[in-house]
């Protein structure tokens, strides 16, 4: 790996969540400046305006569920090209909200169907209809998954959302090398 | 009063005769994680997480279920116990649909306490997404089936603290729930008091006052073991 730097190359990635976590993320406040030291920041959808994930990334954080046919690609992807990947937030490490719809996956049309009926038609006040857009508007997914049933995840950063205390908790001992410990209602409670 | 003398990870105990297991754990200053269980209430050994080794039996025993004996040699914190206690939190998060972020329990949530004291940072369980019920039929509480454990603790508090029998539990396996009467919508039970007694001891948010939203639930587990003092012992709150 060639880092001329010799910074870690961090990356962030939004999947099927509501931003939380990474809103959580913006409020390690001053803290992101020491942060900038130690990191690229070679991909997020709040520090870059990177389109492709990039090649040999040491750390990133995942946001969200995997809910789209976009979400598992780059699931797929960033695996592919990250040393340690942590499961960030509620939506990736269980699933949480986006995944409720699989509730509906035993009726007809399956849970994809019930819950594109129910935000595009039902709940409509004019111009009920699909959205439908070949190669834009990725397909969901029958079942939306969390992130460590698509990909191995190496850390587990549970919380709706995560408080910045617990993000720094966790990752500040990533930069130096280290595992950080995940245990007691600071690091692990979820919601 | 007889007493028994008995071990719990290596500590000598002392303990009255009727005493359980849970008892001398916790008279021996150890801490085992319980769900179904409360003070006040009978034990059912439901949850499975208080689950003990005797040395020299090859068998598991739910301690709150257990009668402490003479000479028993406890153990509680096992490797292998501590990763199937981990492994029973794991399942009851995949059983049903516990979503902390919007439960009314959230953060008074005895469930979502316990996940951290076995440190569950995920389930490795496929969660199972179950189409269960929601009952808001009582004018002023609602049941939630979602969020339901069947630690049956709602069904020992109506029935044997304010004597009413609400509740049961009806059928069997992944089918297996709470019921009121004879499987009746809550608000038409005729024989519920809305004492309001099994919003108080439900370890989760699946049993809640109408009037409480996201995160807002006040739960009072001790009131059973208060009122059960008063009856038995006539030991009052103010006093």
């Amino acid at each position: 790996m060639t880092n001329p730097s010799d910074k870690l190359r961090f990356a962030t990635v939004w999947l099927a969540g509501c931003s939380g976590c990474h809103m959580s993320f913006l409020d390690l406040d001053e803290w992101l400046f020491e942060l900038a030291e130690h990191v690229d920041v070679v991909f997020s959808p709040v520090a870059s305006d990177i389109k492709d994930f990039p090649e040999n990334v040491d750390v990133c954080l995942v946001e969200g569920a995997v809910a789209n046919a976009d979400n598992l690609e780059l699931a797929l992807q960033l695996r592919q090209r990250t040393r340690l990947v942590v499961s960030f937030g509620d939506c990736a490490v269980t699933g949480n909200v986006p995944a409720l719809r699989n509730l509906w996956s035993e009726v007809d049309g399956g849970s994809r169907q019930s819950v594109l009926d129910r935000g595009y038609l039902e709940l409509a006040d004019t111009g009920a209809q699909h959205p439908h857009a070949p190669g834009i508007v990725p397909e969901l997914l029958e079942r939306v998954r969390p992130l460590h049933e698509v990909i191995p995840v190496d850390l587990y950063l549970p919380g709706c959302p995560p408080s910045a205390e617990r993000i720094r908790a966790a990752i500040e001992p990533l930069l130096s090398g280290e595992t950080p410990a995940m245990e007691g209602t600071a690091m692990l409670k979820f919601g | 009063m007889s007493v028994h003398t008995l071990t719990v990870d290596g500590v000598e105990v002392a303990v009255p005769d009727g005493a359980s297991l849970l008892d001398a754990v916790r008279a021996a200053g150890a801490e085992l994680p319980t769900l179904c269980h409360l003070d006040g209430l009978t034990p059912v050994g439901a949850c499975r997480l208080c689950l003990v080794e005797l040395e020299g039996s090859g068998k598991l025993q739910p301690a709150c279920a257990t009668a402490a004996g003479e000479g028993m040699a406890v153990l509680t914190q096992t490797p292998q116990l501590r990763e199937w206690r981990r492994m029973a939190v794991e399942l009851f998060f995949a059983e049903g649909n516990h979503v902390c972020a919007f439960c009314v329990a959230n953060g008074n949530c005895e469930l979502q306490d316990v996940a951290v004291t076995v440190g569950m940072d995920h389930s490795r369980f496929p969660y199972q997404y179950p189409n269960r019920r929601v009952d808001a039929s009582h004018p002023q509480f609602a049941i939630d089936h979602h969020r339901c454990i069947l630690c049956t603790r709602c069904v020992r508090v109506c029935d044997e603290i304010e004597g009413a029998h609400v509740w049961d539990v009806a059928n069997r396996g992944a089918e297996c729930s709470i019921i009121a009467g004879l499987d009746q919508p809550w608000g038409e039970v005729a024989a519920c008091t809305s004492c309001g007694k099994c919003v108080d001891v439900c370890p989760t948010g699946a049993i809640f006052r109408k009037d409480d939203t996201t995160a807002e639930k006040e739960a009072h587990r001790e009131r059973p073991q208060l009122l059960r003092a008063a009856r038995d012992q006539h030991q009052w709150q103010n006093q």
